[in-house]
């Protein structure tokens, strides 16, 4: 699903954050990116959603070389990404109105895609039925987020993009959004990669984990953690050895 | 605000004026009471085709700022560089009371309702234009992030995204700078012109001497100030209801 081969990128000025970097991501995983700050994590995504544009080497998705933000692609940010002055279904109706807007050019919408604005399944999963006439300024926090990912979800991403979606949050909101993540990813086979600065986390939505350490990054640091769905991981012997060893590699790093 | 509230104020206010009317007592202060009668009686005669002049001068004015000060606000908010060539004119323009210009712009356009127009558009010219650029610069990347990121290209996020959040700011600029609008209307039509509420109420007052008609004219001016007001607050709830949940 995602090929990076032989990448190199730099912001103008500064080092490189990756060099000749090469990274594999199977079609229906999920994973997770983790790594002290300034590593280049979000730089990564960036990469990935075709905001930004390698100076070497190249980023496939689903075998096409990425030149621009692809329609099936779907990014999920930690916050603001909501219109304030739209209520939660017309913000979740969002990428279907742009997607209108522009009808199925295969560039700002794949070619296949039928006009509709129908995203009341999406807020009933998400359990925003019954706020979605109110603003983003009247629900909480959490509320929010799953505004985004209905929004997101709406428009059958098969590759979903998530840049510390729930870092904002309290942790009881924390945790139930990070169960939901896990259960959407099941239910719908998207591949997944969720980039994050906590080590929980990172071992909670990735059944792959990649490690970046100080830029330049050069080769990819992948731990796997097959335990991901097991029930009640959180609280397994597992869970807590694959923290301890990956909170010692941050270390490291 | 309350309508009560409201009631109450007006009344306060015309108690006011009624005590001041009395303690005075002489011509140039008639009571509410003779300027009410006035007023109606003028309603038949000329008031009401200098209130429709001077409501049209307003309007065009205000159409015709909006117009072309919310897209070049966009603009300027959108393109850093542009903002960074033009912002040091807007600057030095900015603060400069356009009400100075008045006498060159009635030397070169003359007679007439153009004049009038382009002083009035001038003033709110700047206010639209600074208060939409600020607003579309003020927009979070973050925001305009993720909504590129569902497809948007440049006239989607104009539409779904620039468009919307400058008209906060448009409401915003024509609130504060009404009132100055219809002052300088007022001293606009003072100059140059048969019609209007200024032409009006000076010819009243001072050529005719006919007092309750010059006061029924500076109320008709203040209605017109308040009824523009009263609809920037009619629109704003309106157009963005956003702003006013809790």
């Amino acid at each position: 699903m995602i090929d990076l081969n032989g990448l190199t990128f730099a912001y103008p000025h500064g080092e490189p954050i990756f060099q000749d970097f090469a990274w594999q991501a199977a079609r229906g995983q999920a994973w997770t990116v983790i790594g002290p700050s300034g590593c280049g994590k979000s730089t990564l995504l960036a990469l990935l959603t075709g905001l930004l544009l390698p100076q070497r080497g190249e980023v496939r998705i689903d075998r096409q070389l990425l030149t621009r933000p692809r329609p099936r692609t779907g990014l999920i940010i930690q916050d603001y990404g909501l219109l304030p002055w739209a209520t939660v279904r017309e913000n979740a109706r969002l990428g279907l109105r742009v997607r209108n807007f522009y009808g199925p050019d295969g560039v700002h919408a794949p070619q296949d895609y039928t006009r509709t604005l129908e995203v009341d399944r999406w807020l009933e999963r998400l359990g925003l039925l019954p706020f979605a006439g109110q603003y983003p300024g009247q629900i909480s926090g959490g509320q929010r987020q799953r505004t985004a990912i209905a929004r997101t979800l709406a428009l059958e991403p098969d590759l979903l993009l998530m840049d510390e979606p729930f870092s904002s949050l309290d942790a009881p909101t924390r945790e139930s959004l990070q169960r939901l993540a896990l259960e959407l990813w099941q239910e719908s086979g998207l591949t997944m990669i969720t980039v994050t600065h906590t080590i929980e986390e990172a071992a909670l939505l990735g059944e792959q984990i990649l490690l970046l350490s100080r830029p330049p990054n050069r080769q990819a640091v992948i731990i796997s953690n097959p335990n991901l769905l097991r029930e009640n991981y959180r609280d397994t012997a597992e869970y807590h050895q694959l923290c301890r060893e990956l909170r010692a590699r941050l270390e490291a790093a | 605000m309350k309508r009560r509230d409201l009631l109450l104020a007006t009344i306060g206010l015309l108690s006011l004026w009624q005590l001041a009317a009395m303690l005075v007592d002489q011509p140039i202060l008639p009571t509410p009471l003779v300027v009410a009668g006035a007023f109606v009686r003028e309603l038949g005669g000329a008031l009401p085709g200098h209130f429709l002049a001077s409501l049209w001068r307003v309007f065009a004015s205000t159409l015709l700022s909006i117009l072309l000060a919310a897209p070049a606000g966009l603009l300027l908010g959108q393109y850093p560089k542009v903002n960074a060539f033009f912002s040091p004119v807007i600057y030095l323009l900015y603060p400069i009371p356009k009400v100075v210009f008045l006498p060159i712009i009635l030397l070169f356009l003359g007679v007439g309702n153009l004049p009038k127009i382009v002083i009035i558009f001038l003033i709110l010219f700047f206010q639209i234009l600074v208060l939409v650029r600020d607003q579309a610069a003020g927009l979070r990347p973050e925001l305009i992030r993720s909504v590129r990121s569902l497809g948007a290209g440049r006239m989607a996020l104009l539409r779904f995204v620039y468009l919307p959040a400058s008209i906060p700011g448009i409401l915003t600029a024509l609130r504060q700078s009404v009132g100055t609008a219809v002052a300088v209307l007022y001293v606009a039509e003072l100059f140059a012109t048969q019609k209007g509420l200024g032409y009006y109420i000076y010819l009243n007052g001072s050529t005719l001497f006919n007092y309750p008609a010059m006061y029924a004219g500076v109320v008709a001016m203040s209605l017109l100030g308040l009824g523009l007001y009263f609809s920037v607050d009619f629109l704003e709830k309106r157009l963005c209801p956003w702003m006013f949940v809790k």
